[in-house]
């Protein structure tokens, strides 16, 4: 905060409370004069894309600084180390989007586990977890599928046995980002084989800590090649009462209110800067990017941006992308919707869609140059293209694949019968 | 992204449809269901197959509408309206398509969009008219469908103060329901808007035989139709093309509503008989060959409605992006009402399919529509230009594309 000229307008839009505008122009003020110096190594398109410390620290410490400059978690109550403002975080989001600095890496506390114990938490564990989420003094990772329980959550067998007070995990989950990295994990267990949904709990469960001791974890590969989520084996981890997260058989309840967010349907906005890659906005991975890529790109002799069935592709994305920034002002608009859950549950299953869209057709654009890997030195674009198409099936399938997201909006929204 | 955030940013959320427009948007649809529920409106328009058939109408129904003061609801205070923003009309435009409505509502909006755009004195004299109930439409289009500015097959000859148009224009919009034109006529000045009674001497209406049983459009015939200089509502060289270029958001705005409704309408009535209709002893609904096309036509409907709102506010708000938004808005407006009306029948099955089912005046209505002003391909074509630019229009550049 050094006074430094705001680059745009100060007033912000119409819709701020005099408390946002004034927040919004710290914000803009900060960021101007923040932004964190590039990195001498590459950065990973996305938080569940870290691979080596060296990434992950110079991320935790950026998301540190923003923390520290009250534009993470400033939602949040001041005991949880939160600045306890109204409805801030949104335009902290917006504005972080618009400077285009790079991606928050706890991405798992921010979105998952701090929702979840905000709302589920006792006030002993709100206190004691809920800062260091925020800060990035903790990471977080989340145990909820497992080899048998994928699209139908529900199915999950990871067993906490009671063992006077203690309890006892053994199990096998899978897909876990950020497992090799994280202090701490969100654990969905099953606790009474009896029932199906009453028969789960919701644990918190330390990992970097319990490492090596019941707890092990191991890499997986993606189809990328790149590492980043792995497979965490529980053999007889202990914690006691105090790692439960709701009550015995609350696990439903708790992991539904993690989802909600996780599909950034919750009532807690998510702290988040757009994802731009490193901070080079001209990195993103969205449909705007893709003109001047057409511009730029020879695609088998013609400029792609000649092609006019591509022009129409790509015309048809950013029409999609501009309908989302709609859409999301809208939800916040009683009168222009039906129905209050509406719009908020197809962000996820939309958003999706259009960056595999986008990255498909990045492709496309680049013709036969879309060939080569990252690793060879003649790939366009830093070979960022064929690498984002693979990686967006990752978010297509996880946090619900859209299949089930669309049996959630098939059921909740239009009423339909259950599909399971 | 960058881009698009930043145009965000200076929306305030309520995207300017405040308590009155919510209010009217309500009071139109409890009105529409009350009046014209889709049996009735079926028994109204469906009653006869032959193609050639008579204009239905509730013509009691519409001095209703002019009572309530609809047709003012866009026109200027100044000019005895109620000058609202077009996010107000488009909630009350929205409910005429929901109600698949026979109507001039959405014609009479969009020649008052044109007429505001104009400065000459009739046109704030047909604004009155307007507001006091008088139903219009716009004469643009020729034999083609071209409306651009310098296509039209009327002439116009000027002899002092005295103007006669000869000519044909096409694909005019509830003709046998609008009691005025705004016609585009070619005037040795250049394009000339000029306004003309239904009823003047030597205008003749020949209706189009059409497949929407909702509406009707003609071809309207100029056979040396007399008026006074003071008639031309633009008359100045380049002031015709200029009022239609300024108005063309709206008008993509206001047709893309009626479509947004509309499809709003035939994903209700598919989704509740997905609830209601039992094959292989589960409601359609359980399967998800049924379940997942149905969330996708409301996905559409989502982005659309959006869109249109965001243009709408645009246009009244933004002018420099209102022409990006609302070819954004008729675009994606465009494709969910081809997609819901292809859902709405095939997942109706073999009684959706059939003359007696209501599935089939929406299906028509939206055709129609996507067809008007310019469908899907035909906006994004338009959108490339400005956000692409011209194809040819440049060389690549080698370097920036193999830049990391």
């Amino acid at each position: 905060m050094d006074g430094s000229t705001l680059p745009r307008d100060p007033a912000g839009p119409p819709g701020d409370s005099g408390d946002q505008a004034a927040f919004r122009a710290r914000c803009r003020a900060w960021l101007a004069a923040n932004r964190p110096a590039k990195p001498g190594f590459e950065l990973p398109l996305g938080p569940i894309e870290i691979a080596t410390t060296e990434q992950l620290e110079y991320l935790r410490a950026w998301q540190r600084a923003a923390y520290d400059a009250g534009l993470v978690g400033c939602d949040y109550p001041a005991i949880y180390g939160g600045r306890g403002l109204a409805d801030c975080q949104r335009v902290a989001n917006e504005e972080m989007a618009a400077a285009g600095v790079p991606f928050l890496p706890n991405i798992v506390g921010l979105g998952m586990a701090g929702p979840a114990i905000y709302h589920h938490g006792t006030e002993a564990q709100k206190r004691r977890y809920l800062p260091g989420i925020l800060a990035a003094d903790e990471i977080w990772c989340q145990g909820f599928s497992e080899p048998g329980a994928g699209s139908d959550l529900a199915n999950v067998q990871t067993f906490a046995e009671r063992d006077g007070g203690r309890w006892i995990i053994r199990g096998h989950k899978v897909w876990t980002s950020l497992a090799q990295f994280a202090d701490w994990m969100i654990l969905l267990c099953r606790t009474d084989r009896g029932h199906k949904y009453r028969g789960l709990s919701y644990f918190i469960v330390p990992i970097a800590a319990a490492n090596g001791r019941g707890v092990e974890i191991r890499p997986l590969i993606k189809m990328t090649g790149g590492t980043g989520f792995n497979e965490v084996l529980f053999n007889g981890l202990e914690v006691d009462d105090s790692a439960l997260l709701g009550g015995v058989g609350q696990g439903w309840g708790v992991a539904m209110t993690t989802l909600l967010h996780e599909r950034g349907a919750g009532p807690l906005v998510t702290p988040s800067t757009g994802g731009g890659i490193g901070g080079d906005p001209a990195a993103s991975l969205g449909p705007s990017g893709l003109v001047d890529l057409a511009r730029c790109s020879s695609r088998y002799g013609r400029r792609a941006a000649d092609e006019p069935v591509l022009r129409d592709t790509i015309v048809r994305l950013m029409i999609r992308e501009r309908g989302l920034a709609a859409t999301k002002r809208r939800a916040g608009h009683e009168a222009l919707q039906d129905q209050p859950e509406r719009l908020q549950l197809q962000s996820k299953l939309l958003l999706s869609e259009l960056l595999q869209d986008a990255a498909r057709v990045a492709c496309e654009i680049q013709g036969v140059t879309s060939t080569l890997h990252r690793a060879d030195a003649s790939a366009p674009a830093g070979g960022r293209w064929p690498l984002a198409y693979l990686n967006s099936y990752g978010f297509t399938i996880a946090a619900g694949t859209n299949e089930i997201q669309r049996n959630i909006l098939g059921e909740r929204v239009l009423g339909l019968a259950k599909s399971k | 992204m960058k881009d698009v955030d930043q145009r965000g940013a200076s929306r305030p959320e309520d995207l300017g449809f405040g308590e009155e427009a919510a209010l009217l948007k309500r009071t139109a649809r409890r009105l529409f269901e009350r009046r014209v529920p889709t049996d009735a409106l079926h028994r109204m328009v469906a009653s006869t197959i032959d193609p050639i058939r008579a204009c239905v109408w509730d013509r009691a129904l519409w001095d209703e509408v002019v009572e309530l003061g609809w047709t003012a609801v866009g026109v200027p205070e100044e000019r005895e309206g109620f000058g609202m923003p077009l996010s107000a009309v488009v909630g009350l435009v929205e409910e005429v398509g929901r109600a698949c409505l026979p109507s001039p509502l959405v014609a009479t909006a969009c020649a008052t969009y044109v007429l505001r755009a104009c400065e000459a004195a009739a046109a704030g004299e047909l604004l009155e008219r307007i507001a006091a109930g008088a139903a219009a439409s716009l004469a643009l289009c020729d034999r083609r469908g071209s409306w651009a500015s310098g296509d039209t097959e009327v002439e116009a000859r000027v002899e002092g103060d005295r103007v006669t148009l000869r000519g044909r224009a096409y694909f005019v919009q509830d003709a046998q329901k609008a009691e005025v034109l705004v016609v585009k006529a070619r005037a040795p000045e250049g394009v000339g808007l000029f306004v003309v009674d239904v009823d003047a001497a030597g205008v003749r209406v020949h209706p189009d035989a059409i497949l929407d049983l909702t509406r009707d459009q003609a071809q309207v015939e100029f056979d040396g139709v007399e008026l006074s200089l003071e008639s031309c509502v633009a008359a100045a060289a380049g002031e015709g093309a200029r009022a239609l270029r300024a108005a063309e958001p709206a008008i993509l705005v206001l047709i893309a509503a009626d479509m947004v409704g509309a499809a709003e309408w035939q994903l209700q009535t598919t989704a509740e008989y997905a609830r209601t209709r039992v094959q292989f002893d589960r409601p359609l609904g359980f399967f998800q060959a049924v379940k997942h096309p149905l969330v996708d036509m409301m996905t559409m409907i989502d982005e659309a409605r959006s869109l249109v709102y965001d243009a709408a506010w645009a246009f009244d708000n933004a002018p420099a992006e209102a022409e990006a938004c609302a070819r954004a808005a008729k675009s994606s407006a465009s494709d969910a009402a081809s997609y819901c009306s292809g859902r709405s029948v095939q997942l109706h099955g073999g009684i959706g399919f059939t003359w007696e089912s209501f599935v089939h005046l929406y299906f028509k209505r939206q055709k129609h529509n996507e067809a008007l002003f310019g469908d899907g391909v035909y906006q994004r074509e338009r959108l490339a230009e400005l956000w692409i630019g011209p194809i040819g229009g440049g060389d690549v550049d080698p370097s920036r594309s193999a830049a990391p």
